[in-house]
């Protein structure tokens, strides 16, 4: 039972994390090692700069 | 064999569930309704619409193909394009959609009753909102992700493309304009709401600098010290309001206040996204997220009466709040609730890329608009379950009731909707605020409505914490959709210029950056300063002509969809989006046709600028008025020419689309389907379903 609940809350956790985007360096990261593994990736401030910048360059928020 | 059985059974439940509900609203006459009958006529229409129409749409229409590998698997950067699960993308869909219109424009819409107002937003949202939002995104997910203008020009040739360019830079224009007014009214004399929605700027900027230098990316933690200071910040507002030196620092009418937004719109457009863009929208999806299911939580339980009768006198045109008959503008002025052409903007461009399969359009595009109609629909009852005389004595403009809160009264009961100057004081006095008259937008009165739900769920007690939580929730996401939508503006801009002058086009090129900033904020500035200097209370203008925009953008979105349909040879099929086009030309044709020839000086443009004049030159207006009547004269004439352009703009993309259509089945060439290649996806195993 404790387990169970334990894997519940981790699942919450992560779709938390994935909802809010807390998780998106994981995820660059991760695709930087499948795809591009031969480049250094970028650290997690640049990672975070870009993506903002990138997000805010279109159009994010309706009426 | 037995499943089968069971779920015929099941859903001839819900159908009869819906039509109940539904019937007991429709028929009911003098006498309060529970609200439960709302969410449960609203929830059988939207599962019946989603498991049989949009079902149907999706497998017979679009021909969803699961095994046809999407933009997110095959450009797939680790970026913006990534297959994702279907729950998160529609939870980012969802925030993206999701604005204050849909809470503003029902609550408006109540001085109809409650009637006219709910039955639109559940059968505009599932025959048209839903359907466009849904082909829009399926549509997009075949062309890589391409957004609106670029399927537009496309599909229907360069005037399609330059129209939807036009539509969404004049759409944003003037949306920005009246959130800004429903965030001064709000604010209006009320130091607690004032210093609250001032707090959320250092707030957001004290986020962004710790999700930048102090812990990076660290978005959960950001966002969670974010919120806890924006509840201090809404409990600070109370201790400043009792402070007698500092209460008067931050008492203010609307003028200043306009200039203050006008400011602040300028200095957001400059300024870094990280410092203040981007925090302020993680802080303000998680208030709406949260303060949207607290609502829904709120009104089960509670179960509030609607007071509000079914069908106001003000059908005829003669409403306080916005002049106008029933048709057609409870259908403009409910806009984003039903129909937002906004959508379609997120719906192309951003979430095609990040579907993992095309099977998850009917969830996110059609579900994510039926929940925003919901939304809507609690808003209505936010604000139905005010006693009437209430709801008007808040929404009615001074110009119209009069100054005076005897006046207003008399003015109001005399309509048939009881109310005590003692009543309001009592009210104002309960939320912490000195008066309540007058403050037209809509905000006010679903933060006085969501208070008294919340206060009946959660303690009488905190009253006043309720109504400027409220508030700040609205505040904080209106000014999210304020700065993000400068900031578009801005780059649209840009990219116009840049086609005279190549070097305006360069986004970081900071002359540019000013140059064109300052040119969106003026613009939309101009029409918040009218909008406060307006003694009608500036809504009466500027939310009609915001509802006119949105639904063209609606119908430009519908124009490209059933286009597509043509080409692709399904004119049998083509009448799901033809038919919302064809009710979307009528509304906003007869409302641009009101606007402009009607002799009632509350709804024409134009009778209001003749009535103006003529009294000016008759010297009949008092000197204050008299100071400010060139500019209204001019603003109302300048209205005037825009609901026009809008018109026109509709019927050249329409009849252009019937051009390509006509030219298509006359087997003449048309530009040719820009759908990409079918290419088979890779990501079925290796994707886990949940």
């Amino acid at each position: 039972m404790a387990k169970r609940l334990k894997i519940w809350l981790r699942r919450c956790w992560q779709v938390a994390r994935q909802l809010s985007g807390d998780d998106a360096y994981e995820r660059y990261l991760a695709h930087h090692t499948a795809c591009h593994a031969d480049t250094a990736p970028l650290s997690r401030k640049e990672f975070f700069q870009r993506d903002q910048q990138q997000k805010w360059n279109s159009i994010k928020r309706c009426c | 064999m037995h499943n089968k059985i069971l779920s015929i059974f099941i859903w001839i439940v819900v159908a009869l569930l819906g039509a109940a509900a539904l019937g007991g609203i429709a028929l009911n006459r003098g006498e309060p309704i529970n609200a439960l009958w709302f969410i449960t006529a609203a929830l059988c229409v939207y599962a019946i619409a989603y498991r049989f129409y949009a079902a149907w749409i999706t497998s017979k229409v679009l021909l969803i193909d699961p095994t046809r590998a999407t933009p997110a698997e095959r450009l797939n950067n680790g970026h913006d394009f990534m297959p994702t699960n279907r729950w998160i993308v529609f939870g980012h869909h969802f925030a993206a959609i999701a604005g204050p219109g849909p809470l503003v424009g029902p609550t408006l819409a109540a001085q109809f009753g409650y009637l006219p107002g709910t039955l639109w937003i559940l059968i505009g949202a599932v025959l048209g909102g839903c359907v466009q939002d849904m082909v829009t995104l399926f549509f997009s997910t075949r062309r890589n992700g391409k957004s609106l203008g670029q399927m537009a020009r496309d599909e229907l040739g360069a005037v399609g493309g330059v129209a939807a360019l036009v539509a969404t830079l004049l759409i944003m224009i003037i949306l920005i304009a009246v959130l800004g007014l429903v965030v001064v009214n709000a604010m209006k004399h009320s130091p607690w709401a004032t210093s609250t929605v001032t707090a959320t700027i250092p707030i957001a900027m004290l986020v962004g600098l710790y999700m930048r230098n102090i812990r990076p990316g660290r978005v959960l933690e950001g966002s969670l010290l974010g919120v806890i200071l924006l509840l201090l910040a809404v409990a600070g507002g109370g201790w400043v309001d009792h402070q007698p030196g500092l209460r008067d620092l931050f008492d203010h009418p609307g003028l200043p206040l306009a200039w203050a937004v006008i400011a602040y719109g300028f200095a957001a457009a400059i300024l870094p996204v990280w410092l203040l863009l981007a925090p302020r929208d993680y802080l303000s999806t998680y208030m709406k997220l949260g303060t949207v299911i607290l609502l829904a939580i709120a009104i089960v339980w509670m179960q509030p009466h609607v007071k509000m009768p079914a069908f106001t006198q003000f059908v005829d045109g003669t409403g306080p709040i916005f002049g106008g008959k029933l048709f057609p503008f409870v259908f403009i002025t409910i806009a984003c609730g039903a129909i937002s052409g906004f959508h379609a903007l997120i719906a192309s461009g951003t979430t095609p890329k990040l579907l993992s399969n095309e099977r998850d359009i009917r969830m996110i595009g059609y579900g994510g608009m039926a929940l925003e109609s919901f939304v809507a629909i609690m808003a209505m009852i936010a604000a139905t379950v005010l006693d009437p005389g209430v709801f008007f004595a808040i929404n009615s403009p001074a110009g119209v009731v009069g100054k005076e809160a005897a006046d207003a009264v008399a003015k109001i009961s005399s309509w048939g909707f009881p109310v005590t100057v003692e009543q309001m004081s009592l009210l104002a006095q309960q939320m912490g605020e000195s008066t309540l008259f007058a403050r037209t937008g809509g905000a006010p009165s679903l933060a006085v409505g969501m208070a008294s739900i919340f206060g009946s769920a959660f303690g009488q007690g905190m009253l006043s914490m309720w109504y400027h939580f409220a508030i700040m929730f609205e505040a904080i996401f209106i000014l999210t959709t304020l700065d993000a939508g400068t900031r578009v503006g801005r780059f649209m801009l840009q990219d116009m210029l840049g086609n005279i002058w190549p070097r305006m086009g360069e986004t970081s090129w900071y002359p540019s950056v000013l140059l064109s900033s300052g040119l969106i904020v003026a613009a939309w500035g101009y029409f918040l300063y009218i909008g406060v200097i307006d003694p009608n209370g500036g809504i009466n203008i500027l939310w009609p002509l915001f509802g006119i925009s949105n639904q063209i953008l609606a119908a430009i979105a519908l124009c490209v969809a059933t286009g597509i349909l043509v080409k692709s040879d399904k004119l049998k099929h083509a009448w799901i989006t033809a038919l919302p086009l064809a009710w979307l030309v009528i509304i906003t044709s007869a409302a641009v046709w009101e606007k402009l020839i009607s002799p009632d000086v509350r709804i024409g443009f134009l009778s209001a600028a003749h009535s103006l004049a003529d009294k000016l030159a008759a010297g009949t207006l008092p000197p204050e008025k008299a100071s400010v009547a060139p500019t209204l004269i001019f603003n109302l004439q300048l209205d005037a020419a825009l609901a026009l352009f809008f018109a026109a703009l509709l019927w050249i993309i329409v009849l252009d689309m019937l051009r390509i259509c006509i030219r298509h089945l006359s087997n003449k060439p048309v530009p040719p389907l820009s759908e990409a290649p079918h290419h088979v996806t890779q990501l079925e195993e290796a994707w886990q379903r949940d």
